[in-house]
């Protein structure tokens, strides 16, 4: 197991975890809660999918988990089970309505909240033998910066960070953003903007975080911190709807002006970091 | 106590004696002092491991599953002092200078509550500095990892080790060793806050515990402990007086999260390795994680926000920023 691949395997700090990014995994973090984190992995997975691609939605979020309320599953066997070992990760692997896998949490993962070594080991076991199964995988991680969540967005090759117009929403996304550069030397953070009210406001806040972080993050001369624009997702009162009714929209209404977004989000990614699907 | 008690009892608080381990209240330690506050009509129970508080009727503990933890004053016990292999625990006791012999009038419930008591104020010490030892530290450790995601707080955990100590051993002898040991330790304790947990971590070295300590100030601290200790003269003979010298290596738990005390203790300990290669007799802090977003930054970040809004009547401000109301920063809520 321990291939060299493992940088859990060395006894260290996230702080100083040496960043070995594995090829595919894309972490879908906000800072704040409540943004649309598990909205946008699990229609974004759909959109992909949708595109050809094998995909595979990791519900990292090991304390809090919600990816099973949205995609409204009950699964028998979750990721708890893996890491308890009473089940095969195979077992735990779901089929979503939207035509991807996902591999939820399960409720049980409270005592997995924090991250020992043993979680760190186990969680990047489970990852790098996801890894070579799909195209991508999206890991919907938890809010805020604890542990856990530095430690699966440190598995990631791309970070995608939520947010939504609102200060609260911003500051979170901000300093995460900077831990993010400080604690992992992050070098490009792909910034969605959800619940925009007009045309080009996400461009204007991504523009904003830029200006924020060159100002007051310091970085080594040659990495700095670079954000890019994916996309906005405007505010639909289709988002709502399928939410409430415990839906994906990418199934139920694609063409509503969220749904639209989303397909080019997944193909702004398809564009820039996933390869077209052979 | 009639068998058919019924369990109406309400519950006053749960409590542990020590306070280094207090949240573990499975620890057989709880059933320690808890008699101190056993005033009348209170009972002290035990149900699945914690000690309750509860005033009222004392319940069928055959049917309810509680156990009283304490006999009733004035039931007949059932322990027979002598039927105990109680030489070893005296004689621990005496050597720590306590009275270790049952007093006149004192009830064989009361007494091996003392020694109870006793041994476990024992279990947490260590014999030669008289601080906490390491099953103490890691207590006060664990509580502290608690603290900080709950509140947001700031704790320090500061490394300390002595330099060179071998060679004091091998220069000195040992009993040189000892004193150097003892003085240090009680330095330190004239160092810190009585809220700050001291403790002998190792061979010689000893960690402190400083909650409710700004990030700003713990490398001043640190400073001048190593300060006060490395102008400390340990007189170890008549003639004979040692210079010590500390190295430090502190981090702070990481707040808002939840973390693991290893985790924390290795943070500490890098930067105390760092201190001992970078010459010894130095303070090394890991570096603060800044997840506080200062009003300036908030200010930049929510400058361009009003061009959002649907219906803006006013023009934009351009540079200036908003008002941050409330504080100068703001931590970041995990």
């Amino acid at each position: 197991m321990n291939d060299g691949l493992n940088p859990a395997a060395d006894n260290q700090d996230t702080a100083n975890l040496p960043l070995k990014p594995l090829g595919k995994v894309l972490a879908v973090t906000s800072g704040k809660g409540g943004v649309g984190k598990t909205f946008v992995s699990a229609n974004l997975a759909a959109a992909l999918a949708k595109r050809g691609h094998r995909v595979l939605v990791l519900d990292a979020d090991l304390g809090l988990a919600n990816l099973d309320v949205v995609l409204n599953l009950h699964p028998k066997i979750t990721l708890h089970d893996v890491f308890t070992g009473k089940a095969k990760l195979e077992d735990a692997i779901l089929q979503a309505p939207g035509g991807f896998s996902v591999l939820l949490a399960g409720s049980g993962m409270v005592e997995y909240s924090r991250l020992t070594s043993e979680v760190r080991d186990e969680f990047l076991r489970i990852v790098n033998s996801l890894v070579p199964r799909y195209d991508v995988v999206l890991m919907d991680t938890g809010a805020g910066i604890s542990d856990v969540v530095l430690f699966a967005v440190s598995m990631a090759s791309e970070v995608l960070m939520v947010a939504t117009p609102e200060p609260t929403s911003l500051t979170d996304a901000y300093a995460t953003i900077k831990v993010l550069v400080g604690q992992q030397k992050r070098q490009t953070v792909r910034v969605i903007v959800n619940q925009t009210t007009r045309p080009g406001s996400g461009q204007a806040i991504t523009n904003q975080l830029q200006q924020v972080l060159d100002r007051f993050v310091v970085t080594e001369p040659d990495c700095p911190i670079r954000l890019v624009h994916l996309g906005d997702i405007p505010v639909d009162p289709e988002v709502r709807q399928a939410i409430m009714r415990r839906q994906l929209m990418m199934q139920t209404s694609p063409g509503c002006p969220a749904g639209q977004a989303i397909t080019q989000l997944a193909s702004v990614l398809e564009k820039t970091v996933i390869p077209k699907p052979a | 106590m009639t068998p058919h008690a019924v369990l109406n009892v309400s519950i006053l608080g749960v409590k542990a004696a020590y306070p280094p381990i207090w949240r573990k209240a499975r620890h057989p330690a709880c059933a320690t002092n808890l008699r101190l506050i056993n005033g009348a009509n209170t009972h002290i129970l035990r149900r699945r491991g914690r000690c309750v508080f509860a005033r009222g009727p004392l319940p069928d503990h055959e049917s309810s599953g509680i156990k009283p933890a304490v006999s009733p004053p004035n039931a007949p016990s059932l322990i027979k002092l002598q039927d105990l292999q109680l030489d070893d625990a005296r004689a621990l006791l005496k050597h720590d200078a306590k009275n270790s012999q049952q007093a006149a009038g004192e009830s064989a419930a009361d007494y091996l509550q003392r020694v109870i008591d006793g041994l476990s104020e024992l279990s947490l010490k260590d014999p030669l500095t008289g601080l906490g030892n390491r099953r103490y530290f890691r207590a006060a450790l664990d509580r502290s990892i608690d603290v900080v995601a709950r509140s947001g707080e700031s704790v320090l955990l500061l490394l300390l080790d002595i330099d060179h100590f071998k060679s004091i051993n091998d220069t000195h002898g040992h009993l040189a060793g000892d004193q150097v040991l003892h003085d240090i330790a009680r330095c330190l304790a004239r160092c810190v806050r009585p809220m700050d947990t001291i403790a002998r971590y190792g061979g010689e070295e000893f960690a402190v515990i400083m909650p409710s300590c700004r990030p700003l100030c713990g490398e001043a601290v640190a400073e001048r402990i190593r300060q006060t200790i490395a102008a400390l003269s340990i007189p170890v003979s008549p003639k004979i007086s040692i210079q010590a010298t500390i190295s430090i290596g502190g981090a702070y738990a990481p707040e808002w999260v939840r973390s693991t005390a290893d985790l924390w203790v290795e943070r500490a300990d890098l930067q105390l390795y760092r201190a001992k290669s970078e010459g010894r007799n130095r303070v090394c802090m890991d570096v603060h994680q800044e997840l506080s977003v200062s009003a300036e930054e908030k200010g930049l970040l929510f400058s361009h926000l009003g061009m959002d809004e649907p219906a803006p009547t006013e023009s934009k401000s351009g540079n200036t920023p908003p008002d941050v109301p409330g504080n100068a920063t703001k931590r970041v809520n995990v």
